[in-house]
């Protein structure tokens, strides 16, 4: 398995977020996260890295446990993160932006360089001067995860790509998240869209007040509509 | 006209040092988050280390040397500093980290002294740099030249380094947003450490490049903090343009100044300062900031009032205070009345920064205006003490009032330099205007009337005052303007939505505070008999920041218990030890590190944790919060 979560339990303060999560991840997979707004997707994955501090249960990535590394070294280790806000540098360059992400290479993950991300995200390309602060959602959205992939992650956590992008940059999006899986990148992909999901997702697990309560391949999501529809607002 | 050049040069080669050291602060600020008090501390040690330096090694070599040298071995210092102390205390209340390095800069007032002696030292001159040049019959210091020469080298430097460097974009990146730059793989303890080490290796070299042109002493550090706060305020924080920009602003008003307004010289800075702030309040090349991301309610406890019993406890003391006089003497009866007076002081700071969320930096203004209030009624109109206690505060409630309008228009630490400003304001008033305020003689023969003149009745007078504010701002604090300041506070955008008027609640709470202290204030005036100067200076301001940081910004009022023991500590050590200082700065980091909540939070939180452990009652915790993500 490329990550395991086991029994993860979350807290804000005196508030318990997330209940015994568990989810697996297999190498090159892409794994979609779905629940409603606030059901627990953004905790998921900043508990993952790092990001929360009142945490316990395990995570394993690539058969190491990193449940008690700081951030950073999480993230060394080829465990990318795309936050959902976006939090691009705003007073920082396209370029500078991706010189911020930009880790060594590392031997089981593919190996991105500007060229090669300007080539996946061509919008970027041609505003490489341009302050993050002066760039449509859409791009910025693009530029957050370039600016992930410059630490060439092997796998990815992605916080709702989709959210408040136009259909045109949707359609874009899904075919970098498909590049990404082509090139041997492992993605969880946290949404709200089924729609969006199915078009890139070979499992599910749906996610509600904080507890894990569905796991499948997306045939067999399909196949449970009164899940779906319990668990999804349409 | 050849003079007014020379003064502007002259004031060009002041604005280098200042730059330095302003440029650093700046730095640090931006990526740490940390206004770094102790910064005019590594200014004044990095010049003791080079005049040490530049003494012992000899020829021009050992002079250049020693100057960079010094600057390195404080930077040094800086890192270990940074490791040792800062590390621990970032994710603390930001005013805490300030309280920490207002430790440090206590504890190397004294060891300065301890190493270097009391007296001034006079350095050596540059080597070349040791004439003067004529200029159509005025002189000007050649080094002078040079230092106005090393200003713009050293910003094109500094932008070089922030533009063209993989550092420079990381520490650019993080000051905008610290978390995103870990989750992008980089580590922030060492990028922290490095900007840390840049900031301190600026101000040591800034103040070793001064020994040349001023003597080496022990009072540096305040005079150049004050003075590079402004600067950094000004041209914005974060901004190195902005504070060259500034630094050469604030140097010039200070060579002009003096010439053309001499009677206002000291406040003219503080009043372009104000101007700026209330004009452009994230300063002149400064960006606005982003409101701070923060879940309120989630980390904080409840407020709540006093159960009866706890009440019954607060009365028992009291009492028991009272009877202080039944055994105490006529010393310790007088330290009972400064103690009690500090409560009044600490109690209203403690309402504006706790309840209102507004950390004033210049709050001894309010509680000097007071005094002052008391001087003017009982010595000039000749009034009787229980009218001038009654009318004297209003002079404090005045100040309050004009500046607070003004204040209240700014947050975070843009409130806290403005506050700050004001009060040197006030400051430079009462030391300039000698007709009225006696100037640095103050004035002196207030004494109190014969029903309070005894040791014992000025006490109870004090104790009793004491307690009554205490009790009167904590009825405030749950009553309906407690609920809308706590609101404000909280969040101003959301209880602007629910038709709170954000400003105006905050304002009456700046006004209610300041007329408090005033009123604390002038119980001093008649405690010691005299007022100066001093009563509204910046270190009477720190410490009631300190007595509040103690007690814990986050309780209802744990300024109380920070006054006593700031107070009852700051006494008996000036009466055992001659390095007090070097004691109190030890004990104030001790505290911040060991109880970063503050005395009276930290025994919250385990009556707290204790309450928990015992009994099965609050499943209403346990539940998950459903709009939390």
């Amino acid at each position: 398995m490329k990550l395991t979560v086991q029994d993860l339990n979350s807290h804000y303060g005196p508030a318990h977020i997330l209940f015994d999560i568990g989810f697996e991840v297999g190498e090159g997979e892409v794994v979609a996260l779905l629940g409603r707004n606030g059901a627990g997707k953004s905790t998921t994955f900043r508990s993952i890295v790092g990001l929360v501090a009142q945490r316990s249960g395990r995570i394993t990535f690539e058969g190491k446990d990193v449940s008690s590394k700081p951030t950073h070294e999480i993230v060394r280790d080829g465990l990318g993160y795309v936050p959902e806000e976006r939090r691009i540098f705003t007073d920082l360059t396209v370029e500078e932006n991706l010189e911020v992400g930009r880790q060594p290479k590392r031997p089981n993950a593919p190996h991105w360089t500007r060229e090669k991300l300007f080539a996946l995200f061509p919008n970027l390309g041609e505003m490489k001067n341009r302050p993050g602060g002066r760039m449509s959602g859409g791009e910025q959205q693009m530029l957050t995860i370039a600016r992930t992939l410059m630490g060439n992650p092997s796998l990815v956590l992605l916080d709702e790509p989709s959210e408040g992008l136009s259909p045109k940059i949707v359609e874009q999006m899904v075919d970098a998240i498909l590049t990404m899986k082509k090139e041997g990148v492992s993605i969880v992909v946290s949404e709200q869209n089924l729609h969006f999901a199915r078009l890139i997702s070979d499992r599910a697990y749906i996610i509600e007040r904080g507890r894990i309560c569905f796991g499948g391949t997306m045939a067999e999501l399909d196949a449970r509509p009164d899940i779906r529809d319990a668990h999804l607002s349409l | 006209m050849a003079f007014y050049v020379v003064q502007f040069l002259t004031g060009l080669a002041s604005a280098a040092s200042l730059f330095l050291v302003a440029s650093g602060l700046s730095i640090i600020f931006g990526v740490t988050r940390i206004v770094n008090f102790a910064h005019g501390a590594f200014y004044m040690i990095g010049a003791y280390i080079a005049f040490t330096l530049t003494e012992r090694l000899s020829g021009a070599f050992g002079f250049w040397g020693g100057i960079v040298l010094a600057a390195f071995a404080v930077a040094l210092i800086g890192v270990i500093v940074e490791m040792v102390l800062l590390r621990r205390i970032y994710h603390a209340p930001e005013l805490f980290q300030l309280l920490a390095t207002f430790g440090l800069t206590l504890m190397v007032e004294d060891l300065v002294v301890l190493i270097w002696g009391p007296d001034d030292l006079v350095g050596r001159r540059a080597p070349g740099f040791r004439g003067a040049i004529d200029f159509f019959g005025q002189n000007i210091p050649s080094y002078d030249l040079f230092l106005i020469v090393l200003g713009p080298v050293v910003l094109g430097i500094l932008w070089l380094l922030f533009q063209r460097t993989r550092w420079g974009v990381l520490v650019r990146a993080a000051t905008q947003d610290r978390d995103m730059v870990a989750a992008l793989g980089v580590n922030q303890k060492w990028l922290f450490t490095s900007v840390f080490a840049v900031g301190v290796f600026l101000a040591a070299l800034g103040g070793a490049l001064q020994i040349p042109r001023d003597a080496v002493h022990h009072a540096m550090d305040l005079r150049i903090i004050v003075e590079v706060f402004v600067v950094v305020v000004i041209g914005g924080l974060g901004s190195i343009v902005g504070a060259f920009v500034a630094a050469v602003l604030v140097s010039e008003l200070n060579a002009f100044g003096i010439l053309i307004f001499p009677k206002i010289s000291i406040i003219l800075v503080f009043l372009v300062m104000a101007v700026v702030l209330i004009v452009r309040p994230w300063g002149l090349f400064g960006k606005p900031e982003a409101a701070a991301r923060k879940t309120p309610g989630l980390t904080v406890n409840p407020w709540r009032p006093l159960t009866s019993n706890e009440r019954l406890m607060a009365l028992a003391a009291l009492i028991v205070a009272a009877m202080l006089p039944l055994f105490a003497g006529n010393y310790l009866l007088t330290v009972g009345s400064e103690i009690a007076i500090f409560v009044i002081f600490a109690v209203s700071l403690h309402f504006l920064m706790s309840v209102g969320g507004l950390a004033s930096f210049g709050h001894a203004a309010y509680f000097g205006l007071g005094a002052y209030g008391i001087a003017f009624l009982a010595k000039m109109a000749g009034l009787p003490m229980i009218v001038c206690l009654l009318l004297g505060p209003l002079l404090g409630c005045m100040g309050a009032a004009v500046f607070g309008f003004f204040a209240v228009q700014l947050s975070g630490v843009y409130f806290a330099m403005l506050t700050l400003a004001f009060a040197q304001i006030v400051w430079s008033i009462a030391f300039q205007w000698v007709d009225v305020t006696g100037g640095d003689n103050g004035i002196l023969g207030l004494w109190p009337s014969s029903w309070a003149a005894s040791p014992s009745r000025f006490y109870w007078l004090s104790l009793g005052v004491a307690a009554l504010v205490t009790v009167a701002l904590r009825t405030m604090v749950f009553s309906p303007f407690g609920y809308a300041l706590r609101a404000t506070r909280d969040s101003v955008l959301r209880s602007e939505a629910i038709g709170i008027d954000a400003k105006r609640i905050q304002w009456t709470a700046f006004v209610i505070a300041g007329t408090t202290a005033g009123i604390g204030g002038a119980l001093f005036a008649y405690l010691k008999g005299s007022v100066f100067p001093d009563n509204l200076g910046i270190s009477l301001s720190v410490d009631a920041l300190v007595m509040v940081l103690l007690g814990g910004v986050e309780t209802v009022s744990g300024a109380v218990i920070g006054a006593i023991i700031y107070k009852a500590l700051n006494i008996w050590l000036v009466s055992q030890t001659d390095l007090s200082k070097l004691v109190l700065g030890g004990f104030i980091m001790l505290i911040v590190v060991v109880f970063p909540k503050g005395i009276v939070g930290t025994l919250e939180m385990l009556a707290q944790r204790r309450k928990k452990a015992s009994p099965p009652g609050s499943t209403l915790l346990a539940k998950p919060i459903e709009s939390a993500e």
